[in-house]
């Protein structure tokens, strides 16, 4: 079972309604024990980090989610989520995040001659070798962000080139994080959703 | 780099697309889920939904057509026509729009702009504009009500106001050019990409498969909507993307 975070962030109904259409079964909730115990977790988010962060707190998730990371439970963090897994955002202020991969979420710079928000398919860069990963090189994915995320090379599985290295598929072990929208990426979305199921699937990986 | 986007545009009313789409061997040419699922087959970057229904039911009928798509083709969705209200918006974003299109209720309260971009981000909210070159101010006039009544409003006038309101993209429909066949109003975009920073996506007039290049390299526009040439299988989206990428422009 896969359970999505239940947060009230926009796209969680879309992201459940292609994990249906996948048959991958999945569950919306925000209880501790169910979370717990889920074989996968999924985190969503669209809008604005504090925000998002508030809401997890509000619900006494942010210690549930690193309980989550921390027994191996593969975790898979899109969007809005994927920028929460890392230490804080400098979105409006200085806001903490989960921690559950160091880096930092800043601006996409606005001198750059490119459009803010990075909205549309852009072209993923394959920057390490990964099941999950390899499905989306050379592939046009969907974006929909205007900060992203600063981190080592070694946390970034691959990137997209918007001006600066925007990091579009990132992981520390059993937690990764697509800066885009797989729900929304057509079928190498769909594929890369897959590969995650499959991930949850085998007790070695997700256990090791 | 972003790639541009060739986009296929519905009209849909009481939940069917209105003109039949014969591209395919559709079991049923009204059915907007297995036209959607069509599109994301042939390669559509996006879709737009144009609801025409004329009743009072309209919300209702427009709202389970996104609910069924969404639950069936995943990519991004843009729903416009009639949308009058932020719980209008709301219903369709709930329902798996990614987008939703103001037009008309815009010019009539264009803090419907600013109301959508607050509680959904810009991101979620197009502005619809239908414009019309006037020969004698040599400017293009901004008409409501499907084109059928002009305003007092300059488009491109209208297109800042409605970024500075907060509109996170234009998709803009000449209506010189709608019908004719003879290419996007090249000119209309040029103005438009000069005037404002936003994704552009320019509407009407495509005939042949060489108009994609011409309004990409000439206007400069992110995205370009077409209806009757793909509905009726003249053109396919990967004949389109082929042509443009043999002219260098980037495409998925």
């Amino acid at each position: 079972m896969i359970i999505v975070i239940d947060y009230d962030t926009g796209n969680t109904r879309n992201l459940k309604k292609a994990l249906d259409f996948l048959g991958v079964e999945n569950r919306l909730s925000a209880d501790r024990d169910e979370i717990l115990a889920a074989d996968g977790v999924i985190l969503p988010g669209v809008g604005a980090f504090k925000k998002a962060m508030d809401a997890l707190e509000d619900r006494n998730l942010v210690d549930v989610l690193r309980e989550v990371a921390k027994q191996g439970t593969p975790m898979l963090g899109i969007c809005l989520g994927m920028q929460l897994l890392f230490d804080r955002s400098l979105e409006f202020g200085d806001t903490k995040g989960l921690s559950l991969i160091s880096g930092e979420v800043v601006a996409i710079p606005s001198d750059l001659g490119v459009k803010v928000p990075h909205m549309g398919w852009d072209q993923n860069n394959l920057k390490q070798a990964d099941p999950i990963a390899e499905v989306f090189d050379k592939q046009y994915s969907y974006f929909v962000h205007s900060f992203y995320v600063k981190t080592a090379p070694e946390r970034i599985l691959a990137s997209v080139d918007y001006g600066v290295e925007i990091p579009s598929i990132v992981r520390q072990e059993n937690v990764i994080g697509m800066q885009f929208h797989p729900e929304k990426s057509g079928d190498v979305g769909l594929a890369g959703l897959t590969k995650f199921k499959e991930m949850v699937s085998n007790a070695d990986y997700s256990r090791n | 780099m972003l790639a541009k986007r060739i986009i296929p545009c519905l009209d849909v009313d009481h939940g069917r697309v209105k003109k039949g789409v014969n591209f395919v061997n559709l079991k049923d040419v009204g059915d907007p889920t297995d036209i959607a699922a069509a599109y994301q087959k042939q390669g559509a970057d996006e879709l737009v939904f144009l609801d025409i229904t004329a009743t009072n039911e309209k919300r209702k009928a427009i709202v389970n057509t996104i609910e069924k798509v969404a639950s069936q083709v995943f990519m991004p969705l843009t729903v416009g026509g009639g949308i009058h209200s932020v719980a209008d918006m709301m219903a369709l974003l709930k329902a798996g729009a990614d987008k939703t299109a103001v037009n008309s209720a815009a010019v009539q309260n264009p803090d419907l702009i600013s109301e959508g971009a607050e509680k959904f981000g810009s991101q979620c909210v197009v502005l619809a504009i239908d414009a019309k070159f006037n020969p004698q101010t040599q400017s293009y006039q901004v008409y409501v009500n499907g084109g059928r009544t002009p305003t007092n409003l300059d488009a491109i006038e209208w297109a800042k106001t409605g970024v500075a309101k907060g509109a996170g993209e234009l998709l803009v429909t000449s209506m010189d050019k709608d019908g004719t066949k003879s290419g996007y109003d090249i000119e209309l975009y040029k103005r438009l990409t000069a005037a404002v920073s936003v994704p552009v996506i320019a509407s009407g007039g495509v005939g042949k498969v060489t108009d994609f290049p011409e309004v990409f390299q000439q206007a400069d526009v992110d995205g370009a909507l077409a209806a009757s040439v793909f509905h009726f299988g003249e053109l396919t989206i990967s004949d389109v993307k082929k042509e443009l990428k043999k002219d260098g422009v980037i495409v998925r």
